[in-house]
């Protein structure tokens, strides 16, 4: 891709330890790393936290699948069931997945990939990271002081005038943190439109690229609307102002239109990035240019227009008028072509490859299968006279776990699998990683395609006693959820594990293309020594495979 | 007794059960389709052209095929479109009740499903209804958001606070099926539950006839119209000048102060008994008092039955 191609290393590397000055080892005091306006510091940073907050959904998710396995209300009381649910959905959405991939891998490799110094706002994006911790702790606070019980949709009047719970407090969490993913995104636009190195053209990016652009549109432009739609929770609950409860002359509705406004592209917040993430690891494992570079660029700017377009198919049992619904479902399906067109590419991609399947390549062929059963069950969702039945029960649970887990989480760890080399300059443990790889896929399995079974015989979500013929699916998806816990378990062991005891890793360890792999691991703090120049089109894996051999590899 | 035992698809109780589950199908096999495919094609490729097999051909082909795409991107297109029509179709029918239709009036509140036939007859969380005949379930609620859900009969609708919605259905089996809340509603959510009881048409007219002393609904908005004092403005004849006459004034097109126009249905009457100010119909003044915090959403639905029942003079 670049003029600087390193033909002597290798794909099992042994290397010594970096004598070089790099961005971890250019400070080692907390004020170093808590001012520090170095993207890839900033990356540690939110990978740290969404961790933190990972595991606290994550421990809320498991109690919750607990209480599930019998009928009736034994483990916890309905309260802190529905606040357990709500805590769940609270925190694995606004502070697990949507700044999952882009705020550790996007602040991480957005700079690398274009061959830029930095961001083009670095305070900024410190900033963004003091924004998202400071909603974080609003949220901790509302969690520790008694919880909140209206779902992580908060509903209107429920959450505007009847729950009784710290419903402010998070608000406003969520609020303050909305800003982050709106700094971020706009970081990011400029930063792609800006500071590109010379002569990486549009069509010369890597699609991880794309995908991140995709998104920082949504952040920008959809956030703001969360933040009014909470602004407006607020002032009925606060001040008594008719907006949403009909008994002050408001209109329940309007809260769903908005809400979902927001929320039905943060379901592409949350699935861009990954599928950029598959677009990086899939040429690399398969040694070739994915196929349809240009549609699968374009699929990413075409799914975040439609995101726009298709709230109203959460409205279809609300009362929303009927032909309106009819709009939403026809717009609900187009979405499905541009989605389609990546897996069709990505399959494609692997034909004539030389494919190995290390971890990386495991997480991304697991997210091509999970993510077209998650997109296929969408078809199910958005045929109306079907959703009118799974809607609010257990389908859709298990539809959107597909998406969000299945797919998100998936392509989420495959990144972090795929770039922990250049992160932190260790090797992961590659058969402990393919264990987890393989337990996370077969957990996921067990514990959400019973929960199809389940929706569409008519268990509604949020429930917390339940008919007793419910209870054997039930039973197989808590027996799954256990096996996804584990295999969630390993890779948090064996990655702290590696960067003490992993091997070191070269500065470009699985023979990549890209930018990000021609700068030493773990990067210098200005990424590069010289700014690349880049001559090539991207993914041209022939010719870094022709020029290992040439290099008596 | 609801069947209870362990199954993988619901009960099939309605006319629009079979239907539904026709189209679920058709999806189930597009589905079943395209994940095959794909995984098929995942493995195949990827166990042909794995790294360790040197015996394949791999002379570049092509990067990108135009003609492809184009085909991969039409054939999900014409697949989504025909299950958007069968969607659309199916679910303009679940909403649309047919002439003839049984009404149920539904009271939604946390926890509990109150229902009042059309005899007057009510009952609580169980919901006794004929067999073969259409029947409309006509919901408010008096809190939050909730929803009215039967999988037997593949039917939800939501309950809002503040407006009228309705949904239909017809039984075509004898027995007990459950109702559900299906919108997440507080505490108890997942207690609001219930049961509709299908009955032959015979047991039902019976089951009809018991029960506590009952009052037609339009003799009690009657009542209650005449107690509220709301007979001194407009007495049965309509003749006072000061609104408009209420005989045959429902489905009626009236024409407001500020121009624009209004059809009297339930929700209409409903807003007008409570905030009247907020459509006025032209050439009347905004004279009628609040009726908010004196009426109950069971009392509203009396008043609303007995103004509809009322004949142009």
């Amino acid at each position: 891709m670049t003029v600087i191609i390193e033909p002597g290393t290798t794909a099992t590397p042994d290397v010594s330890p970096p004598t070089k000055q790099n961005y971890l080892n250019a400070g080692y005091t907390v004020r170093s790393w808590l001012l520090t306006t170095d993207h890839k510091r900033i990356a540690i940073l939110y990978l740290l936290s969404i961790t933190f907050f990972f595991i606290l959904g994550g421990i809320a998710a498991t109690i919750v699948r607990l209480d599930l396995m019998t009928p009736q209300a034994d483990l916890v009381q309905s309260e802190t069931y529905n606040k357990l649910f709500t805590a769940h959905g609270v925190i694995m959405v606004f502070f697990f997945l949507i700044p999952s991939i882009p705020a550790v891998l996007g602040n991480f490799l957005v700079p690398l990939m274009v061959g830029a110094r930095d961001l083009a706002f670095p305070r900024l994006n410190l900033l963004s990271w003091y924004v998202y911790v400071l909603g974080g702790l609003f949220t901790l606070y509302a969690l520790l002081a008694g919880g909140v019980d209206t779902g992580w949709t908060f509903y209107a009047p429920y959450s505007s005038t009847y729950s009784n719970t710290y419903v402010m407090a998070t608000a406003v969490g969520i609020f303050i943190t909305g800003f982050s993913s709106i700094l971020t995104g706009l970081n990011f636009i400029v930063t792609i439109h800006k500071m590109r190195a010379p002569g990486l053209t549009w069509f010369r990016l890597p699609l991880f690229i794309w995908s991140i652009y995709a998104t920082s549109i949504i952040m920008v432009l959809g956030t703001p609307v969360l933040a009014i739609t909470l602004l407006l929770v607020g002032a009925e609950r606060l001040l008594g102002i008719g907006i949403f409860d009909p008994r002050l002359g408001g209109d329940p509705i309007l809260f769903q239109h908005l809400f979902w406004f927001y929320s039905h592209p943060a379901v592409y917040i949350m699935i861009l990035p990954s599928m950029g993430v598959v677009s990086e690891i899939i040429p690399c494992f398969c040694r070739k240019r994915p196929f349809g570079y240009e549609f699968i660029a374009f699929s990413s700017v075409a799914i975040a227009v439609f995101s726009f377009l298709v709230w109203g198919h959460h409205l279809f049992v609300s009362g929303q008028s009927i032909y309106a619904g009819m709009v939403f479902s026809m717009l609900s399906f187009l979405v499905a072509i541009p989605s389609a067109v990546k897996v069709f590419n990505w399959t494609a991609s692997l034909h004539k490859g030389t494919i190995s399947f290390d971890t990386p390549m495991l997480y991304a062929l697991g997210f091509v299968g999970l993510f077209t059963m998650g997109g296929l069950t969408g078809l199910f969702v958005a045929a109306l006279a079907v959703d009118v039945h799974v809607h609010d029960t257990y389908f859709i649970v298990a539809h959107f776990h597909y998406i969000m887990v299945g797919g998100a989480v998936m392509g989420y760890l495959g990144g972090i699998h795929f770039w922990w080399p250049k992160m932190t300059g260790r090797i992961y443990p590659e058969g402990w990683a393919r264990l987890s790889a393989i337990l996370i896929f077969v957990g996921f399995n067990l514990t959400f395609f019973p929960q199809y079974i389940l929706g569409y015989l008519g268990m509604p979500r949020r429930y917390h006693v339940y008919p007793p013929e419910f209870q054997v699916l039930n039973v197989m998806s808590s027996a799954g959820a256990s096996i996804l816990g584990l295999g969630y378990l390993f890779p948090l062991t064996y990655l702290i594990w590696s960067l003490y005891c992993g091997k070191h890793a070269s500065a470009n360890p699985w023979r990549a293309a890209g930018l990000e792999w021609q700068t030493p691991s773990p990067p210098p703090t200005e990424n590069f020594d010289q700014t690349p120049v880049v001559l090539d089109e991207a993914y041209d894996y022939q010719r870094i495979d022709s020029l290992s051999v040439e290099g008596g590899v | 007794m609801i069947d209870d035992g362990f199954r993988l698809l619901p009960e099939q109780a309605s006319t629009l059960a079979p239907r539904v589950d026709l189209l679920y199908f058709f999806l189930l096999g597009v589905a079943v389709f395209f994940t095959v495919l794909i995984t098929t094609l995942i493995v195949y490729l990827s166990i042909k052209y794995r790294k360790g097999n040197q015996q394949v051909d791999r002379t570049p082909g092509l990067s990108h095929s135009v003609r492809l795409e184009i085909i991969w991107m039409v054939i999900p297109l014409v697949f989504s479109m025909a299950i958007f029509c069968w969607g659309a179709t199916l679910y303009f029918t679940a909403y649309r009740p047919p002439a003839g239709t049984m009404e149920v009036r539904v009271v939604a509140k946390q926890w509990m499903w109150k229902f009042q036939h059309p005899n007057g007859r009510r009952e609580i969380n169980t919901l006794h209804i004929p067999l073969g005949q259409p029947v409309k379930v006509a919901m408010i609620s008096e809190d939050v958001i909730h929803s009215f859900y039967v999988p037997a009969f593949r039917v939800k609708r939501d309950v809002l606070p503040g407006s009228y919605g309705s949904c239909w259905f017809e039984a075509t089996r004898t027995g007990e099926f459950h109702l559900f809340c299906a919108e997440y509603c507080g505490t108890n959510h997942s207690r609001m539950i219930g049961s509709v009881i299908v009955m032959e048409p015979s047991e039902y007219e019976n089951w009809l006839g018991g029960g506590i002393s009952k009052e037609l609904p339009a003799v009690a908005g009657k009542r209650l119209f005449d107690e509220l004092r709301c007979v001194t403005c407009h007495p049965p004849n309509g003749a006072t000048g000061r609104c408009p006459p209420l005989g045959g004034l429902f489905g009626e097109e009236v024409k407001l102060t500020d121009g624009a126009t209004a059809i009297v249905d339930e929700n209409y009457l409903r807003e007008s008994i409570l905030r009247p100010s907020a459509k006025v119909v032209a050439g009347f003044e905004p004279l009628m008092p609040s009726y908010d915090g004196q009426v109950d959403e069971e009392q509203l639905i009396q008043l609303i039955t007995y103004i509809k029942s009322l004949a142009k003079p």
